[in-house]
């Protein structure tokens, strides 16, 4: 082989190169890193060189760390009941929001907005809404004659008050990728749908909803993997509190080596939540190359038709 | 099976009128068929009878009732799209059943009316395929089928024909023009190919512009074309026309123009003379003119061949007339050469002549 093939055959590569190098140092080193320092009994004032290897010991840790798994269990409740208000909002309003009527583009600018604010921001903002005496939400309710709500400071009303602002700040995400996908629908389908007797909710039902489905479940696992790493809101918001009533996965790890002083722990706790993502993600690939598969499959049908 | 009838509909966006004040009546059973170029108003016309467009004046009548108020499943149509609008996530069997699902029919009854309309199709083995696993000519079977498994009173097509490749449309044309003969039914049919128009249609409407031009059977568009639009857009290859001035040559009455000069017939002249101008459009149709060396000046028109275009058993000839061009057809054997001058006898039926200000028929 010639130099010249040669050296034409690794331009791409050399291309490639800086991106890789960064990835290497930005992403594989640190996610390596942790996961060898997941394996030492490692704190804050110790060099990473004199930490004590203790193999597997962090994670049967977990396993008995009964704070652990309530934050496990507070982190699932949290996902799936978030993403599911969201999809259920965010398709219900792109339904509704779909069609021509003047001021449209402006209103939904209007909707993405909050999706566009700093999380620590929206963290904020929501705190002073739900501040128990000054907060806009205990001085309407108070205005109209009612008792003000424990927003913060009840265990199951903290839960709530993380749940709506988070949907507040992400139903808007699935709302704009759902009205994406409801306006590249064929719209001669939907003709062909009512001339053939559908109503408008069994033209939901039947032909939009089932068409949106690809784009739903990518939009679904996106947001879900999103939802299990949710942190700077919840910070501001609660700190985790009252008790553990509102601490995350995401926060658990940041008090454990940040308060706790336990960075072998933390490692091990964040290896979890990262495999967890990764099934997530995995999941998420599968399905575009399960629909990707499909395709091919109809086409070939196709052509072995046209022969 | 209804009657239909348009009376003065009119379609606006905004303040651009498209259809100015349709006239229509579609008898029980008819197929009409109409056909006008893209922009004509055609597909607004049948949208709107189906319940897609919303009427901005004028009204609808399905068997004397008003419908332009009423939703698209309540006028009892079936409907074949030009991208044949099927449902991507269904197979074909529930494709063509969808309509009878949603009417809650039993299961039954609906297995009974897709297996014979499937049959009827040829598409019995591909019942349980999705359309993104059919051929195009496939996908147009099962749009018509889907339409037929209805049974609707009103068929309409939208350009069905047309994204299809031209041997598997004339297949189609073919197929429909049998379907036409088995179901009995009211079918609107829109297209541009005038073609499809005339071998499909029972009544022609022909649209320019946002107004009807002419309608009546195949036979009398071709035949007494009302003004110059329809007979240019019905034919192929499509009529001549050459300017000409209409002259008294001592009693007899002729249509002169550059390098041509025709006797008229009686009634043509009569109905010329009512006319103030002299100045006409002459129309003559390619099959109206015919390769013969011996007929008179008065009978015959003097073609130099500019142009031939090889078809097979027939050429076309491209010529020219005192600038003006003129194409003929003839068959492909006779020897001619390019740049040579023929003579072709008009057939005297085949004149047709148009005002030059108004482009209505004189006749």
């Amino acid at each position: 082989m010639s130099v010249a093939i040669k050296a034409n055959r690794l331009t791409p590569y050399m291309f490639l190169a800086p991106a890789g190098i960064i990835l290497i140092f930005a992403l594989l080193y640190p996610i390596g890193y942790m996961i060898y320092a997941s394996f030492l009994d490692w704190s804050p004032s110790q060099r990473i060189g004199q930490a004590e290897f203790i193999g597997f010991r962090n994670y049967v840790n977990l396993w008995g760390d009964e704070a652990f798994r309530e934050s496990f269990w507070v982190t699932i409740r949290f996902a799936a009941i978030v993403v599911t208000l969201e999809m259920v909002l965010g398709v219900g309003l792109a339904l509704l929001l779909d069609r021509n009527i003047k001021g449209m583009a402006m209103l939904r600018t209007v909707f993405i907005l909050p999706m566009m604010i700093a999380p620590i921001v929206v963290g904020l903002m929501w705190r002073y809404m739900y501040h128990p005496t000054v907060g806009i939400f205990n001085r309407t309710l108070k205005n109209f004659g009612f008792e003000g709500i424990p927003w913060l400071s009840d265990s199951t009303w903290s839960f709530i008050a993380i749940v709506i602002a988070d949907v507040w700040q992400w139903t808007p995400f699935i709302f704009i990728l759902a009205l994406a996908a409801m306006q590249s629908l064929p719209r001669s389908a939907l003709e062909a749908a009512e001339i053939d007797g559908a109503n408008e909710w069994q033209k939901i039902v039947m032909i939009k909803l089932p068409l949106m489905m690809p784009v739903l479940i990518v939009t679904l696992l996106l947001r879900l993997i999103d939802a299990f790493k949710v942190l700077e809101v919840i910070l501001v918001l609660t700190n985790g509190g009252p008790g553990l009533s509102t601490e995350i996965l995401a926060l658990r790890i940041f008090r454990t080596a940040q308060e706790f002083q336990e960075l072998g722990e933390a490692a091990a706790m964040s290896n979890l939540l990262l495999m967890m993502l990764m099934v997530l993600t995995i999941g998420m690939f599968a399905y575009s190359r399960v629909q990707e598969a499909r395709l091919a499959r109809q086409r070939a049908a196709v052509e072995k038709d046209a022969d | 099976m209804p009657r239909i009838r348009l009376e003065n509909l009119v379609k606006r966006y905004g303040d651009v009128e498209v259809l100015h004040g349709i006239n229509l009546d579609m008898d029980e059973n008819e197929f009409t068929v109409l056909v006008g170029p893209s922009g004509c108003g055609k597909s607004t016309t049948l949208r709107m009878i189906a319940g897609l467009e919303t009427v901005s004046d004028g009204e609808i009548f399905i068997n004397d009732r008003p419908v332009s108020n009423l939703e698209p499943k309540a006028r009892d149509l079936a409907m074949v799209f030009q991208d044949y609008a099927l449902y991507p996530h269904m197979n074909v069997a529930r494709n063509m059943s969808f309509a009878l699902r949603l009417q809650r029919r039993p299961k039954k009854e609906i297995d009974e009316k897709v297996g014979n309309v499937a049959e009827m199709l040829g598409l019995t083995d591909f019942l349980h395929r999705k359309p993104g696993e059919l051929s195009g000519g496939q996908r147009q079977r099962v749009a018509m089928g889907r339409a037929l498994t209805r049974d609707a009173g009103t068929f309409l097509f939208d350009e069905p024909l047309s994204n299809l490749d031209a041997k598997l449309r004339g297949q189609m044309r073919a197929e429909l023009a049998l379907m036409r003969q088995k179901v009995r039914k009211n079918m609107i049919y829109v297209t541009h190919d005038q073609i499809e128009a005339m071998t499909l249609g029972d009544r022609i409407v022909v649209m320019h512009g946002g107004y009807i031009q002419q309608q009546g059977t195949p036979e009398e568009l071709f035949k007494r074309p009302a003004n110059k639009f329809v007979a240019g857009f019905l034919g192929s290859p499509p009529m001549n026309f050459l300017e000409a001035e209409i002259q008294d040559l001592s009693g007899q009455p002729v249509v002169r123009g550059k390098g041509f000069e025709l006797a008229l017939p009686a009634e043509k002249a009569a109905a010329a003379a009512s006319k103030t101008s002299n100045a006409v459009t002459l129309g003559i149709r390619p099959s109206d003119l015919h390769f013969s060396p011996d007929a008179s000046d008065q009978e015959a028109v003097d073609l130099r061949v500019i142009v031939s275009e090889y078809i097979g058993a027939q050429s076309v000839l491209l010529c020219d007339c005192g600038g003006q061009k003129v194409e003929v057809e003839l068959k492909s054997e006779t020897p001619i050469a390019l740049g040579e001058t023929l003579r072709f006898a008009v057939n005297r039926e085949g004149i047709h002549m148009f005002d030059r200000e108004t482009e209505v028929a004189i006749r």
